[in-house]
């Protein structure tokens, strides 16, 4: 296949190492951290509003977790050598701490707090459904349904601790995510120390988008009335972070215009041509400046529930557009000029390819379809908790 | 931990043959060479090179290259007076077959070879998550072909273009420095075929190696310095316009 | 939490002992889940004995095997010493000419297959008119004092060795035009 290339390329750069499922491999990380920030806002920061979102965002985090891995372990060329990294991790590597840090965010964070929140549920459901749902109830339980009142304050001081030991490892997993690139001093696009900083921010602002965006689709589907005290404050910490996001994007932005560094004559050519379009028009200004403006009417202008409603779909949508758009300008833009800063390749997708399109667009599927599963396992909706009707029953 | 488990579960069976042969293989080392004597670099004479791209045919035949690939290859650069930083560069399939006429007369004009530099700190095996790319101890970057996962970092992260994915094994490959060759007390096919000497094998370690006097005795340069990479393929008559 | 068991305690057991089983009790599915973690990481530790390579970590962070896979792939280029054992004829004529630096195998191409077995392993014979233009086509980037030649003014398409010996062409032939 020829890649058309103009200018002078090094000849092994004429074929992109990685491709569009590294693209999805941070944009899927970075809602996991952001929609598990936006939880524990609820817990530990005491933001009683989004109290409606909690349950679903940590179960979005998990979907979207266990969906995380595949494209990196579909691009490798020998997916079977992957627990290599587990049995010979290099420590001077970002990309082996991968492995740990994963694990350890899984298992030692996002699981357990689920389970311990949604201990008496798990526990009740075990004794109230029948076949392979009972069964597997009753296998979550592990083996004890000792929910006295004290060992669900046990459970909630546990689940406690457990989160704020989570905010700190979901800062870890996304933001070595943006290590893994901004370590790279051979390729002056990525290199720069705010790289782990600005994906950090960008996964915060799209995990919010997007736990924000199904709290409104999931209770409109539901026929419920969408608790606008709680979009409001979501909506409002999707606007403070975005603005702090985009101000260190364009810090970076200016900092480089400004150092006008041996690279940038080429980078600077690349993003007026090639990245024009994905960068400047849909990162930027469709991504990021319409949404910080549409959420910034809502902050200022006193708009009618349906409005504010509305403006919140576009701009959740749009968000997330931005940053997946943000994303793939890193890792593919990344990969589009030459070392050599003499010339440019061209990135071309597949299809029906194993790093193709079509196995882009069902990875991006996938999640929802975890998240279904989850939903109807530990269904996630307040009034509907089986500890709040508990409680409210004399 | 459960993950990790279940993963190996489902994958053991498939893996196990080929594994075994990972876990067990002892072939023969080479008699007569002793690693903790060698260190070895490469010298490379800008002023010699004459473009004609034998370096570029022997290293695919002997290693196996596939085609639009390269361990190493040349660049042919044309600088126009004073304009340093915007050579024009060339270098038709690696310079395998040489080099057509040149388009455009005057300026500067000369031939770079380049292949990996095995850089004493390396960027690609510390970027290796798996440990499958390493220094080895007399100085040589490898890679392990039964243990390279494919994951492209180290691609990544050589400032020289001199990695690429091999189609056919689907692991990293890059220049061995004909490790087989020299091990067995050959040179490397790159310099074996050179008709002008541009190239030279050097062992650092080697008091009597004649690099000792070339480099005490002349201006040599190394690729991007500003990489830090210490990097053992040192260059004599090297532009300033080389990147 | 302390002061909370011992509001709940009931029984007459000694006070420190009560908090204990108390805990235990309440907390019992935690030590549960740790369980889980345990066994889980304990079969992990052992399959790793297993499946970690022997030679793994004996230089350092690789498998020192692979250096020995590495040293034993086979050679394709011979190298001009195996080639001068048997063609000393050749290296007397080389050895007096200008082309004396330049290796057999630069030109013949790799022998490594004829010199394991000479007798059914031939080289090909060689077309001079391709193969010195390689070298001698004159080029703006080529070093000022290396012989080059506009090779179809030069010789119009002759083959180099009507006139030129290749193992040692003639000084003075070889920059005329």
């Amino acid at each position: 296949m020829q890649v058309p290339v103009e200018g002078f390329m090094y000849p092994n750069e004429v074929e992109l190492q990685w491709s569009v499922l590294i693209v999805l491999y941070p944009f899927l990380t970075g809602l996991v951290a952001g929609a598990f920030i936006l939880a524990s806002l609820e817990r530990v920061f005491q933001v009683q509003a989004v109290k409606p979102t909690y349950r679903l965002a940590l179960l979005t985090a998990l979907a979207f977790l266990l969906v995380a891995p595949l494209p990196l372990q579909l691009h490798l060329g020998h997916p079977e050598r992957s627990f290599e990294m587990y049995l010979t991790p290099h420590g001077s590597s970002a990309m082996a701490m991968f492995g740990f840090v994963y694990l350890w965010y899984l298992l030692a964070v996002l699981v357990l707090e689920i389970w311990l929140d949604y201990r008496y549920d798990i526990v009740v459901l075990s004794q109230t459904t029948t076949g392979w749902r009972r069964l597997l109830y009753r296998i979550l339980t592990l083996g004890s349904t000792n929910i006295s009142p004290r060992a669900l304050h046990i459970d909630e001081r546990a689940g406690w601790l457990i989160t704020v030991i989570g905010i700190p490892s979901a800062f870890l997993l996304h933001g070595y995510v943006g290590f893994i690139f901004g370590s790279v001093k051979a390729n002056p696009w990525w290199s720069s120390p705010l790289m782990p900083v600005v994906f950090l921010f960008s996964a915060m602002v799209s995990g919010i988008a997007v736990v924000m965006l199904l709290y409104m689709l999931l209770t409109t589907m539901r026929r419920e009335p969408i608790d606008m005290c709680c979009v409001d404050t979501v909506a409002k910490y999707l606007f403070y972070t975005f603005i702090i996001d985009f101000s260190l994007e364009m810090l970076d932005l200016i900092h480089r215009i400004y150092e006008a560094d041996e690279s940038f004559r080429s980078l600077d050519f690349m993003v007026h041509t090639k990245l024009y379009f994905s960068h400047i028009v849909v990162q930027i200004l469709l991504g990021t400046v319409t949404p910080i403006i549409l959420l910034a009417i809502t902050q200022v202008a006193k708009l009618n529930d349906l409005v504010r409603k509305r403006i919140y779909a576009v701009a959740g949508c749009l968000t997330l557009v931005g940053i997946f758009a943000m994303r793939w300008n890193v890792v593919i833009g990344g990969q589009l000029f030459s070392k050599s800063f003499l010339g440019y390749t061209t990135y071309k997708m597949g299809f029906v390819t194993r790093e193709g399109l079509l196995m882009a667009i069902m990875l991006t599927i996938l999640p929802f379809i975890f998240l279904w599963i989850l939903v109807k396992l530990l269904p996630p909706w307040p009034e509907k908790t089986l500890f709040a009707k508990a409680a409210s029953a004399p | 931990m459960t993950m990790t488990r279940r993963q190996l579960l489902i994958l053991l069976p498939a893996a196990a043959v080929a594994w075994d042969s990972i876990l067990a293989s002892t072939p023969e080392a080479s008699p007569n060479y002793n690693m903790a004597e060698h260190w070895w670099a490469m010298l490379i004479d800008i002023t010699k090179c004459i473009g004609c791209g034998s370096c570029v045919r022997a290293c695919q035949l002997e290693n196996h290259v596939p085609d639009g690939y390269y361990r190493t290859w040349v660049e042919r650069y044309h600088i126009q007076d004073w304009e340093m930083e915007y050579p024009k560069v060339d270098s038709p399939e690696g310079g395998k077959n040489g080099f057509p006429a040149a388009k455009e007369a005057g300026g500067k004009n000369f031939f770079v070879p380049k292949l990996c530099n095995h850089c004493a700190d390396s960027p690609c095996t510390q970027v290796c998550p798996v440990g499958a790319t390493f220094i080895s101890p007399d100085g040589v970057v490898l890679i392990d072909q039964k243990y390279c996962l494919g994951c492209r970092y180290c691609v990544q992260a050589c400032p020289y273009g001199c990695r690429f994915i091999n189609p056919q094994t689907k692991t990293a490959n890059k220049c061995t420095l004909c490790y087989h060759r020299i091990t067995k007390g050959l040179t490397t096919a790159c310099c074996e075929v050179c008709p002008t000497g541009a190239r030279q094998l050097a062992n650092l370690k080697n008091p009597n190696d004649p690099i000792h006097e070339f480099l005490r005795t002349h201006s040599v340069q190394v690729l991007k310095p500003q990489m830090a990479t210490h990097s053992k393929c040192f260059y004599y008559g090297l532009d300033g316009s080389v990147r | 939490m302390a002061a909370i068991s011992a509001r709940h305690s009931t029984r007459s057991t000694p006070f420190v002992w009560n908090i204990g089983m108390k805990i235990f009790q309440d907390a019992g599915h935690l030590f549960r889940v740790a369980a889980v973690f345990l066994v889980g990481l304990i079969a992990f530790l052992t399959l790793r004995s297993f499946l970690v390579p022997r030679s793994f970590g004996r230089y350092g962070h690789y498998r020192a095997n692979a250096i020995t896979e590495i040293a034993a792939l086979p050679v394709r280029y011979a190298g001009h010493q195996v080639c001068e054992g048997c063609h000393a004829d050749v290296l007397d004529v080389k050895s007096k000419g200008v082309h004396k630096g330049v290796a057999c195998e630069s030109c013949h191409g790799a022998l490594a297959a004829h010199a394991d077995d000479p007798g059914s392993v031939t080289p090909v014979k060689l077309d001079t008119a391709v193969l010195c233009v390689r070298c001698h086509q004159e080029s703006l980037a080529k070093p000022k004092n290396f012989p080059q030649v506009n090779a179809v003014e030069h010789s119009g398409g002759a083959a180099c060795n009507t006139c030129h010996q290749p193992h040692s062409p003639a000084m003075n032939v070889g920059v005329t035009q």
